[in-house]
């Protein structure tokens, strides 16, 4: 029968090391929640699963700089119980503790929902709408990768072989900012995005949006950072006019299919509703001085 | 024994029917004891695996077994030549009907294979990873045919056929080509043109539904070992152990007492689980390896190969007069089968008007085959289809004429003594007592917010009786052990030791109520059509009453008085007439612990087809919010009332309430089968097949009116299954009431009403 080996390193170096010698049969296991499915149901079928779970870099959110570095196998629970980055990221906590369950939240993590590849994954937006950038380790060495360029396709990364994802780096946070996540589901949890909107917006002290940037998800092949989006905000107050340009921007970046989860216009429509709810929720944030 | 339907008088006081203690069965189901359908674990057991088609419609070429059969760790690969085939003849299903040469075919692809995800062989190995190779092992040649899946693209002159011979039934003329109609059924009263021409307002509208599955937890499971002399003995997870074991010694060709089938705890089975899957295969298997083997699908099989219900076509007409009396009422219901015949078309037109008393009305049903897996029962079967489309139109009526829809349905209901359009006279029913709580009941009278939305509907199911044996034994100690044979799916356990208690005079914790298995107790036919609690209560009752009898003669021997001079009151054994207060009374316990001295072990059984079932009606009421810009909508609250004729353990008619609705939350708003260009389920998972979750629907209030039914000893009605006929139009009728949109489609998914809203407002 067809065996597959498990590997649990504890160093970066060690998992790297596995990793490229066994090329394209290796797989690397985080939270496994996605990766065991896959397994179950017969869709992928890898001679060695890496557990990074061992390796202390993964694992772990610290302060570096003024911001938050948060490794890629923190699980959605523990990132949720961490004050500094609830207060700094609420966006980005409530999207990572969107995906699956209670049970799920315990296992499930930021680095396996982006390099899973899913359109769809619900903490990509907000990760994207963070600024967020992605710590790589592989056999050539480190390299950052900003989160919006990891994902090229569905299922599919611009990860190279034996290259995975290390941490994910969150820049500074000036006064007055806030972020937020939204998804659209027909059911009210356990479900995945039809459609999934981040927008993270930094205020000056006059309420003036001075930086903005808009995350979509499942509306197309990838998820996408949308500047028009970001533009229809910066220099307003979040009037209804700029939340106008806001929806009809987040709206015309999508590119989405019809399949069994939602059409292409109801994809389209949605997106902007919730780009415009979201970034109401995120000017709530930034006005309350996160 | 006649006695034993003498109903109780309702003045009577019952000590435990009516009460709430822990059910049996609870403590071993919380605590992960109770044993389901896939928790047998036998020494030299194989697992079972299936092939399944890839196609929805192809004729079978060729089977080749042979690289499979050489695998390592394989013992046995079946296939169609391993079944023999069998004669056209109907038996009854739960409240449908099976045709075994159906049968046959359904367990294992014959001639073509008629849907994705069809049985066209199964394998048992040593492992499942080796199982798995096996089944990638097996060729197949298929020659794919074009497919069909709606029923009225089916209906076309052009559709593909699914089976050659297939001439409509109930037609005159017979006619003389095939189609995928496989009947006609009609049910008409009085003249509905007639009834038109007398209507001051006509509403006419047509509907569609999707399938929707059971969605049971708990996926279909069996071991099955049979040794080398034939005698088997089979467990799974089912709705009705003895129509398993009929079925099985039919497909097998093996005497019905060659094989004992032991009914496991069952995690859902809400009509699904009446029909045979996977055990004749184990059997099959089993009985070619000579080893035990265990068959589990996955939910994907599920999905892909158990019967879901119909979906359909409706088209219904209603007139009224102007002070709101119903005239006439006319429905064309069009209903797919899935691969073989028997949608519950017929009695969706049973239903479809059976809450109104009508002197005209027809309805003409069509049972389509498509190529879909099999449809098996699902909750009040078709009911919910043919009443939402019918409950629809009432409430557009009610409103086109300024008529609140509670009194408008009231104006029309059906009562004691109404002639149904299906045929029979009711007898005391609660349709009314549904309608005028529901008129009281704060909820209908609390006002609501804007954007919101409000509806009601009414629903009927017939419920049934039918072959039931129990047997009671009092013990020595003076406890007693029930044995029935209707697997407990909805706290049937508790109910009937509440009434082998109420009638023996001992406490509910002295009686033991197990579910026996085959060979223990006479023929029971399966827990479906809501007659578990009817029919085995009232043959515990009659088995209780047995018992009594003897103990009275006991009590009369120590005495030495004439047996007719004993009565039991209590729980005890009393001197009466010109004995009374001559002796101290003798309790159960007391005679219990003589028996040995005065006759023997004391007990009772019975033996029944037990008739008298009645129906019963419910009302729900349902408030909703949706979102304009998204269209999801939101469930803020929900009231079932329904009579239960009497409530034996009310918590477990308020969960049948309360379970109905949130199916009918489900059906309403998200589920429905995906089906691609080329005839494959796109969502055979939970996932993407959205039955509701805990925290989509409000706590579903209840309401138990209690009619109750005369025929039965405490008064019971089946309860299970009208819950779940209300929602779908309570739903549609809430949303009318929100956005001013009518929608005659199921299910009302967010980009289903947004696209409605946005036409509404000319976007």
């Amino acid at each position: 029968m067809e065996e597959m080996r498990y590997e649990a390193p504890d160093s970066l170096d060690a998992a790297v090391a596995m990793l490229s010698d066994a090329g394209e049969a290796g797989r690397v296991l985080a939270g496994g929640t996605d990766l065991l499915v896959q397994l179950r149901a017969g869709m992928v079928h890898p001679g060695l699963v890496v557990d990074i779970k061992n390796i202390p870099e993964v694992r772990a959110i610290s302060e570096e700089g003024g911001g938050f570095r948060v490794g890629a196998a923190v699980t959605g629970a523990e990132l949720g119980e961490h004050a500094g980055m609830c207060k700094a990221w609420p966006g980005v906590v409530e999207a990572t503790e969107l995906i699956g369950s209670t049970q799920i939240q315990g296992r499930a993590t930021m680095g396996g929902n982006l390099c899973n590849g899913s359109p769809a994954a619900d903490s990509v937006p907000a990760l994207i709408a963070a600024g967020a950038v992605a710590s790589v380790i592989g056999p050539s060495g480190q390299r950052d990768v900003p989160v919006e360029d990891i994902i090229i396709g569905p299922g599919k990364t611009s990860l190279e072989k034996g290259e995975f994802v290390v941490s994910f780096k969150f820049p500074d946070r000036p006064a007055h900012s806030g972020d937020a996540y939204l998804r659209f589901i027909p059911r009210t949890e356990m479900d995945i995005a039809v459609v999934g909107a981040g927008v993270n917006i930094t205020l000056d002290d006059d309420g003036v949006c001075q930086a903005a940037r808009v995350g979509l998800g499942a509306v197309a092949a990838t998820p996408l950072l949308v500047a028009d989006a970001a533009d229809a905000l910066i220099g307003s107050t979040l009037d209804d006019a700029a939340l106008e340009k806001l929806a009809a921007a987040a709206s015309a970046a999508c590119k989405p299919i019809d399949d069994k989860r939602g059409t292409i216009e109801f994809r389209t429509k949605v997106a902007g509703v919730l780009a415009r709810r979201a970034a109401l929720i995120a000017l709530d944030r930034a006005k309350e001085g996160r | 024994m006649s006695q034993a339907l003498k109903l109780d008088d309702d003045e009577q006081d019952l000590k435990y029917v009516g009460t709430r203690p822990v059910r049996p069965d609870g403590v071993d189901k919380v605590t992960g004891r109770a044993k389901f359908g896939a928790d047998l674990h036998l020494p030299g057991m194989l697992t079972g695996q299936v092939l399944r088609s890839p196609h929805p419609h192809a004729r079978i070429v060729s089977i080749d077994t042979s690289k499979a059969e050489a695998l390592a760790g394989v013992k046995a690969v079946i296939t169609r030549d391993d079944f023999q085939d069998m004669e056209s003849e109907f038996v009854p299903a739960g409240e449908m009907m099976v045709n075994y040469r159906d049968v046959v075919r359904n367990v294992m692809a014959r001639e073509k294979v008629l849907y994705e995800g069809h049985a066209v062989a199964a394998v048992a190995a040593t492992s499942n990873s080796i199982a798995r190779k096996a089944l990638r092992l097996i060729d197949v040649e298929y020659e794919v045919l074009p497919h069909v899946i709606d029923a009225v693209a089916a209906m076309a002159p052009d559709a593909p056929l699914l089976h050659d011979d297939m001439m409509t039934e109930g037609v005159d003329p017979k006619p003389d080509t095939p189609s995928n109609v496989s009947k006609r059924v009609e049910f008409a009263l009085g003249d509905v043109e007639k009834g038109f021409a007398e209507a001051d307002v006509i509403v006419e509208r047509e509907f569609n539904t999707k399938p929707v599955h059971q969605g049971y937890i708990e996926p279909h499971a069996c071991v099955a070992s049979m040794s080398e002399d034939g005698q088997a003995d089979l467990w799974c997870s089912t709705q009705g152990h003895y129509v398993v074991r009929t079925h099985c010694a039919r497909l097998l060709n093996l005497d019905v007492s060659k094989i004992r089938v032991t009914a496991s705890e069952i995690g859902g089975g809400f009509g699904g689980k009446t029909v045979v899957y996977l055990e004749p295969l184990a059997l099959a298997l089993s009985q070619k390896t000579g080893h035990p083997v265990k068959m589990v699908m996955s939910r994907d099989d599920v999905f892909r190969a158990t019967g879901p219900t119909s979906g359909a076509n409706v088209w219904v007409k209603m007139g009224a007069t102007k002070d709101g009396r119903i005239t006439a009422a006319e429905a064309v219901l069009k209903y797919q089968a899935g691969a073989f015949q028997g949608s519950p078309v017929q009695p969706g037109c049973m239903c479809a008007f059976a809450p109104y008393d009508l002197e005209n009305v027809k309805t003409v049903g069509y049972d389509v085959v498509t190529n879909r897996p099999k449809v098996a029962a699902y909750r009040a079967p078709g009911g919910p289809i043919s009443e939402y489309a019918t409950e629809s139109v009432v409430d557009e009526l009610a409103k086109m004429l300024g008529i609140d829809p509670v009194d408008f349905r009231l104006r029309n209901a059906a009562r004691e003594g109404t002639h149904a359009a299906y045929g029979p006279k009711f007898g005391p029913i609660g349709l009314v007592e549904t309608l005028e709580q529901a008129k009281a009941h704060e909820h209908y009278n609390t006002p609501l917010k804007p954007g919101q939305g409000r509806g009601i509907a009414s629903g009927f199911w017939f419920n049934i009786g039918g072959e039931t044996c129990v047997t009671l034994n009092i013990n020595e100690d003076g406890s007693a052990t029930l044995m029935a044979g209707t697997p407990d799916i909805g706290g049937s356990r508790a109910s009937l030791a509440l009434m082998t208690a109420e009638r023996l005079g001992i406490e509910p914790e002295k009686v033991r109520p197990l579910i026996a298995d085959t060979s223990s107790l006479g023929y029971n036919f399966l827990t479906g059509g809501s007659r578990a609690t009817f029919s085995s209560g009232m043959a515990a009752v009659e088995a209780a009453d047995e018992a009594i009898k003897e103990m009275c003669a006991r009590a009369a021997k120590i005495w030495e008085i004439p047996e007719d001079a004993v009565v039991w009151e209590d729980g005890h054994a009393k001197p009466a007439g010109d004995n009374a207060g001559k002796f101290d009374p003798l309790s159960l316990a007391d005679i219990a612990d003589m028996a040995g001295k005065t006759g023997g072990p004391i007990g009772g059984a019975a033996r029944i087809n037990a008739k008298g079932a009645a129906p019963s009606f419910g009302t729900h009421m349902v408030d909703l919010e949706v979102d304009e810009e998204t269209g999801r909508v939101t469930i803020l609250r929900y009231t079932v009332l329904q009579d239960a004729g009497r409530a034996v353990h009310p918590s477990y008619v308020e969960g049948q309430y309360q379970g109905g609705a949130v199916q009918g939350i489900g059906w309403a708003l998200n589920e429905e089968y995906i089906y691609g260009e080329d005839g494959r389920m796109q969502n055979p998972g939970f996932l993407d097949y959205r039955i509701p979750v805990a925290s989509d629907v409000p706590m579903i209030d209840t309401v138990i009116v209690e009619v109750p039914n005369p025929r039965h000893p405490y008064g019971v009605r089946g309860v299970g299954e009208t819950p779940i006929v209300p929602p779908m139009a309570a739903i549609a009728n809430a949303m009318e009431n929100a956005t001013g949109i009518r929608f005659t489609e199921l299910p009302m998914s967010p980009p289903k009403v947004l696209k409605a809203i946005e036409d509404r407002d000319g976007g």
